[in-house]
């Protein structure tokens, strides 16, 4: 049955069906109202969990470190600033092979201070040895979490899983969503049994120093575990398909007429939701445009983009962060994608719209495909504000 | 005497190293069902280099300013689990993981009134990366980053006043302990492991490689910084003190003359009467001198 919920509350639905037994987080803006859902459904019996408010998002993350590490299911969320001042933790946990399920609402990274919401914060800790997941609205959002939750604990992989969704928009965005069923969920997700745990009946060291001798194989470990993921990921995708009816496919990237396209914008997160909108009015109009849709971030799906854009003549990438200095990020990826390969897009022309929370509209994405032809364009800016800009400088 | 050894020879401390005597008597006094959380630092280095490692008890490393964040999730995780009555929980750290960069994390355990042990082992600079000085580090003290020279003689700030910081959290256990009285140090162990709550112990730990002395001078040094009054031993339940070592005080010079990091002071008296008043204070502060006729 569905509701008509809050994203921040549908993530709280989601979590309390996993059944935590720690939570830990600290206040900040667009994620707060998640944790804030969860300490309610703490103090009303609803959630049997530790809820520990701790003093930094350095410490969020370290609490749920230690819970994981202690063999119980542990869950926390942030944004922008949190994330990073978590950064060190956050590949702590990766290294030490924790499962663990995070929320990201993102949004901009400071200076200027910003509240509003692009990916920057997310995106830049890609090299983490997380899975990144990017939702395009609340019910993927849900979905997200669950099958985060069913990854991050999976033998084969005990990795943390990120799962990102744009701050404001989807946070503070109310939409109808199907919250499953407990039964379906402990069906599709059982009790976390785990791998290894602090336990003095079994005393086991964990966090050690590794030398040179040591630490380069456990790089590679995580490298060739993401790599699994990729044919992973689908198939936990189809066992969620089974239990719950709702079929993300591979839940690497989805295809929005992007088979026949002659121009297709590949982007992440909610900005998917308009520009799906465009790509209906467009082709109504005859013109052959498309979506590409990233879910999985990281691992990067390299095959299936691939194969979804080999026969594409103009691919447009849209970009909600910038890697200042380089190309824009998903950019990189699209682009690496095809060097060296038989088939390849004439074009791939990189794009950054929304950052500081800038709204993309149905016009942008218009623009957009309008700008990409034939004459590659690189990291163009869209809708910025040139008065602003002379302003800067003085001119 | 528990059934298998706790912490085990063949790490790979120094010679002469405070902190793994110290380490050493702690998690005896605390036995076996104990989790141990460790910061970054010499103990973390030298006992847990894969693939060997030194404990005999669950134990886990995770950053160098965590400790306390990660105990206090071990913690909540055993509640959860039901397990908390029948499990300690040990967070460690050195004084800078403690004092400097694990400060905040310690202040919201504390706050939140985890029930955990927290071990701070100051040896009174960053050791682990070569001798530099942290807030712990004793005035006058030559480190590598608060050298001596021509301008300089040496650290030129008083100790951050830990077990007091720890008292103003209104936390029910706060002591202090010597690598050099083992009985005491054993003894406040198992006491701080029968009160519920989080508890704060600080142990003077002398680093031969640090403050420059022999190897075979570890128990020495550290009983001298305790008879002279550098380093009382004191003992809070409540935030009563309920007890503290009374020494007949030796005078300063004979804990700074044994030592490298102390010997541009010799020919300093000025600076050697502001560390004996720094002991006279605490002498004062703690009634520590004893009222039995001098023995010595």
């Amino acid at each position: 049955m569905k509701e008509f919920l809050e994203g921040s509350r549908a993530v709280a639905e989601a979590i309390r069906l996993c059944k935590p037994g720690v939570i830990s987080a600290y206040p900040i803006t667009p994620q707060t109202h998640i944790v804030e859902e969860l300490a309610q459904m703490v103090a009303d019996g609803e959630l049997n969990a530790q809820f520990v408010n701790v003093e930094s998002e350095h410490s969020a993350a370290s609490v749920v470190l230690g819970a994981v590490a202690t063999g119980v299911r542990a869950f926390t969320a942030t944004s922008s600033q949190g994330l990073l001042y978590m950064a060190e933790v956050i590949f702590n946990i990766a290294g030490m092979r924790l499962p663990l399920v995070l929320t990201c609402a993102n949004r901009a990274i400071s200076a200027p201070i910003n509240i509003w919401n692009d990916q920057q914060d997310s995106v830049s800790l890609r090299d983490a040895g997380w899975i990144q997941l990017y939702a395009e609205n609340n019910q993927e959002v849900v979905d997200l979490h669950l099958i985060g939750y069913r990854l991050s604990e999976d033998k084969s992989i005990m990795l943390p899983v990120m799962v990102c969704m744009d701050g404001f928009i989807l946070t503070h965005g109310m939409e109808p969503v199907d919250i499953p069923e407990q039964e379906k969920l402990d069906k599709f997700l059982p009790a976390y049994r785990p791998l290894y745990k602090l336990d003095p009946a079994e005393p086991l060291t964990m966090g050690l120093l590794a030398d040179p001798d040591y630490y380069l194989e456990t790089r590679f470990a995580i490298q060739e575990t993401l790599k699994e993921a990729l044919s992973f990921i689908p198939k936990i995708s189809k066992e969620f398909y089974g239990v719950f009816g709702r079929d993300y496919k591979d839940c690497l990237i989805e295809e929005y007429f992007a088979k026949d396209a002659e121009k297709v914008i590949v982007a992440m997160g909610s900005v998917c939701g308009t520009i799906k909108e465009v790509v209906d009015e467009l082709r109504k109009k005859g013109k052959k445009v498309g979506l590409l849709k990233i879910i999985s971030y990281r691992p990067f799906p390299y095959a299936k983009v691939y194969e979804a854009l080999k026969n594409v003549p103009l691919v447009a990438v849209l970009d909600k962060a910038v890697s200042l200095g380089a190309y824009a990020p998903l950019a990189i990826e699209i682009k690496a994608t095809f060097f060296g390969k038989k088939k390849s897009p004439k074009v791939v022309s990189s794009f950054v719209a929304g950052l500081g929370g800038r709204d993309i509209t149905l016009d942008s994405i218009k623009e957009i495909f309008r700008k990409l032809s034939q004459k590659e364009v690189n990291q163009e800016f869209i809708d910025l504000k040139p008065e602003l800009l002379r302003e800067e400088y003085g001119g | 005497m528990e059934d298998r050894a706790l912490f085990k020879p063949g790490h790979t401390a120094c010679a002469g190293c405070g902190q793994a005597i110290a380490a050493h008597l702690v998690i005896e006094a605390a036995g076996s069902n104990t989790i141990v959380v460790n910061n970054t630092g010499c103990l973390e280095v030298f006992s847990t280099r894969y693939p060997e490692t030194a404990w005999g008890v669950p134990w886990i490393h995770s950053l160098f300013e965590n400790a306390a964040a990660v105990a206090s999730g071990v913690e909540a995780a055993l509640i959860y689990l039901g397990k908390k009555d029948t499990t300690n929980v040990i967070a460690q750290a050195g004084d800078g993981g403690t004092a400097d960069i694990g400060l905040q994390a310690l202040s919201g355990m504390f706050e939140r009134g985890h029930d955990v042990l927290y071990v701070c082992y100051t040896n009174e600079a960053y050791m682990n990366t070569g001798v530099q000085r942290s807030s712990l580090t004793p005035f006058a003290a030559n480190t590598a980053t608060t050298p001596t020279g021509i301008k300089s003689r040496g650290n030129i700030t008083l100790q951050k006043p830990m077990p007091e910081i720890a008292l103003a959290h209104g936390i029910p256990y706060v002591a202090t302990c010597s690598a050099g009285f083992t009985p005491d140090l054993q003894r406040k162990v198992k006491k701080a492991i029968s009160i519920k709550g989080p508890k704060y112990i600080q142990i003077h730990v002398p680093c031969p490689l640090g403050w420059r002395h022999e190897p075979g001078q570890t128990l020495e040094v550290a009983k001298l910084a305790v008879e002279t009054g550098l380093y009382p031993l004191i003992e809070y339940e409540n935030g009563v003190l309920v007890s503290r070592k009374t020494i007949t005080p030796k005078p300063v010079e004979e804990y700074l003359k044994v030592q490298g990091r102390f010997r541009h002071l010799l020919d300093n008296p000025e600076a050697v009467k502001q560390i004996q008043e720094i002991a006279e204070n605490n002498i004062k502060k703690y009634d520590l001198r004893s009222k039995e006729p001098k023995d010595n």
